[in-house]
């Protein structure tokens, strides 16, 4: 309790933080700070997605199946096969995609986290074992987990996306226990350690704020790579179910009518390229920005 | 070093078990069996099937007898692919997926450290920032899109390759197949490559190099290449087990006959047996690659000494 109530002092002399000058390493950076001005306005498409189109996702004009964009209409990114209109089936696309990408992320990252800090900080023995066993998990094929997972969950995607986080947090792992290791032995914690501070104290507190740079960089790749594998789930007939859709359902469908739709995969890739190759960009700005060698 | 390797596959025995093992209960604690029919079958006959494939026995039973089996050299009969054994399946398969995924990491390997070389050596100027934004295409554009669209263009536009198709092989029939496989490991190793390429080059070793007047090209291929490529070692060593077992997607957009659908297939029919040997064969390539990574540190980097 005594710890926690260091806290607040502890913050008032801040001052020139590692965070601080990453943060404006960061704003310097043109590609990362137009990636996030990018990632910004797909999502606040995605979130307003009902107000910006007076189709709903999944209305069916009979009359219109697989026209090219029409502006009179209202069909500016045309309609699919089935006659529902495209811009907003990209968008309510995009909000699936994103919703399971940051999901799936975040349980990773809650279960990466906490291992790979215990690992490393406790050592010895239960390292040992505990990385054994990331190793064991690291060679069985993923394939082989996704669908077996979808097996047990049946088609819930936001369950099968859970599930996907708690198959992604291995490297998470690995990289938080190399970081730890290179901080257990920083005089903080030994500081920490001499006046008593319990060791989940410890982890949460000292090593986990410490270890989290590379961390970060690793959640925005971590991001793109779950939404490539929920499209690629999507191209297998396993992902979302109609009427609702998500950038990889969207893709694999205008991906067999290339030829004579080919708005029907241009739109929807042309967002799912932007934010990958936006996450990219802004992952690597992060890892720049977060070298302390980089310091000026 | 040989006592290392010996210690090393001496490990890797309970590591192996342990997946057989997970491999085997996950897949019957996952609903469903292999002869879920939508027609019922009379009892007689299901209990005869389920006799002769040894599922009417206790689950122990099964997985005892299975891993007796295995231990053997016998992979059991696949369970869904009638009158096929699964090892006659991986012996059609295999060596497709084999063929394929090796050319595609021969040619990520070469292209992808070269853009990553020269993106580092024009660190921040628009050379680097035009072939790392190419290099990325690779990993945002999804394989079943570049597969349709190579197809189209170099397949029926130019008709200069054949669509789909294996043809016992012929080199023609892999060209697209290939570089869709290779393109997106191609950003990765790319990526990698340039990012360790920009530390070494500012060691003091690639100085002191350059100051005794080395000429440039001896200075980056020899010196700077060398370090540079451990991360790119590191990374290749899972993501190849990962293309030898072949793609799914591009077999069956190029109608390939190799094991990558076997993986999907057979999980999704519950074809235990099929399932169980992609996965053994998967984590034994995996173990195996992983002990040649570990091996070429030691080639690559002179601080790496096997205890």
């Amino acid at each position: 309790m005594t710890v926690l109530a260091a806290g607040p002092s502890e913050r008032a002399v801040a001052g020139r933080s590692l965070w601080r000058d990453a943060r404006a390493r960061l704003l310097r950076n043109r590609a990362a700070v137009g990636s996030l001005v990018v990632l910004g306005a797909i999502a606040l498409l995605a979130l307003l997605a009902p107000y910006l189109s007076i189709h709903p996702y999944d209305k069916v004009y009979f009359d219109r199946i697989q026209v090219p964009p029409e502006f009179a209409a209202g069909h500016w990114f045309g309609t699919d096969g089935s006659g529902r209109d495209l811009f907003v089936r990209t968008l309510y696309g995009a909000r699936v995609s994103l919703m399971v990408g940051l999901l799936a992320t975040a349980v990773a990252l809650a279960i990466g986290v906490v291992y790979g800090a215990v690992a490393g900080f406790v050592g010895g023995r239960v390292d040992e074992l505990m990385m054994r066993a990331v190793d064991v998990m690291y060679s069985l094929p993923f394939m082989f987990f996704v669908i077996i997972l979808m097996v047990m969950f049946g088609r819930n995607i936001y369950l099968i996306f859970v599930a996907l986080g708690a198959v992604e947090w291995l490297t998470m792992a690995r990289i938080v226990r190399g970081q730890t290791l290179s901080v257990r032995r920083k005089e903080y914690i030994e500081a920490a350690r001499a006046s008593g501070v319990p060791a989940p104290t410890i982890i949460r507190r000292h090593v986990i704020p410490n270890v989290l740079g590379p961390v970060i960089v690793y959640v925005t790749l971590t991001v793109p790579h779950v939404i490539i594998v929920e499209s690629f789930i999507s191209f297998l007939g396993l992902g979302v179910q109609e009427p609702l859709t998500s950038w990889g359902v969207l893709v694999s469908e205008g991906a067999r009518v290339m030829e004579e739709a080919p708005w029907m995969l241009l739109f929807p890739a042309g967002f799912l390229a932007a934010t990958l190759f936006s996450l990219n960009f802004v992952g690597d700005g992060l890892r720049d920005a977060l070298d302390p060698k980089q310091r000026p | 070093m040989f006592a290392y390797v010996v210690r090393r596959i001496a490990a890797a025995i309970p590591t192996l078990a342990v997946i057989v093992t997970i491999a085997f209960f996950m897949m019957r604690v996952a609903p469903g069996g292999p002869f879920d029919l939508d027609r019922a079958l009379t009892p007689e006959i299901e209990a005869r099937i389920k006799a002769a494939y040894r599922l009417d026995q206790p689950l122990h039973r099964q997985y005892l007898a299975y891993v007796g089996d295995v231990l053997s050299g016998d992979f059991g009969p696949s369970f869904k692919s009638r009158d096929f054994t699964v090892a006659e399946l991986m012996k059609a398969g295999f060596p497709a997926s084999l063929r394929i995924g090796a050319a595609a990491i021969v040619l990520a390997i070469l292209v992808g450290m070269g853009l990553g070389t020269l993106a580092a050596l024009r660190q921040n100027t628009p050379a680097d920032y035009a072939t790392m934004g190419l290099a990325m295409t690779g990993i945002t554009i999804p394989n079943f899109v570049m597969a349709p669209l190579l197809t189209l263009v170099f397949g029926v536009y130019l008709s200069l390759l054949p669509v789909a198709g294996w043809n016992d092989g012929a080199i023609r029939n892999l060209v697209l197949p290939v570089i869709v496989l290779a393109l997106p490991q191609i950003a990765y190793i790319a990526r990698l490559t340039r990012g360790s390429m920009v530390e070494v080059l500012g060691a003091n070793y690639i100085r002191t190099a350059r100051a005794k007047g080395m000429p440039e090209r001896i200075v980056v291929v020899r010196h700077a290449l060398k370090a540079a490529a451990l991360p790119v070692v590191s990374y290749l060593g899972p993501a190849t087990a990962g293309i030898l077992t072949g793609s799914v997607v591009v077999e069956t957009i190029f109608d390939l006959p190799g094991m990558g659908r076997y993986f999907v297939q057979g999980a999704l029919n519950r074809d235990y047996t099929l399932v169980m040997a992609t996965v053994i064969v998967y984590a034994a390539l995996i173990i195996v690659l992983n002990l040649i990574v570990d091996l070429l540190y030691g080639v690559l980097d002179p601080k790496v000494r096997y205890a």
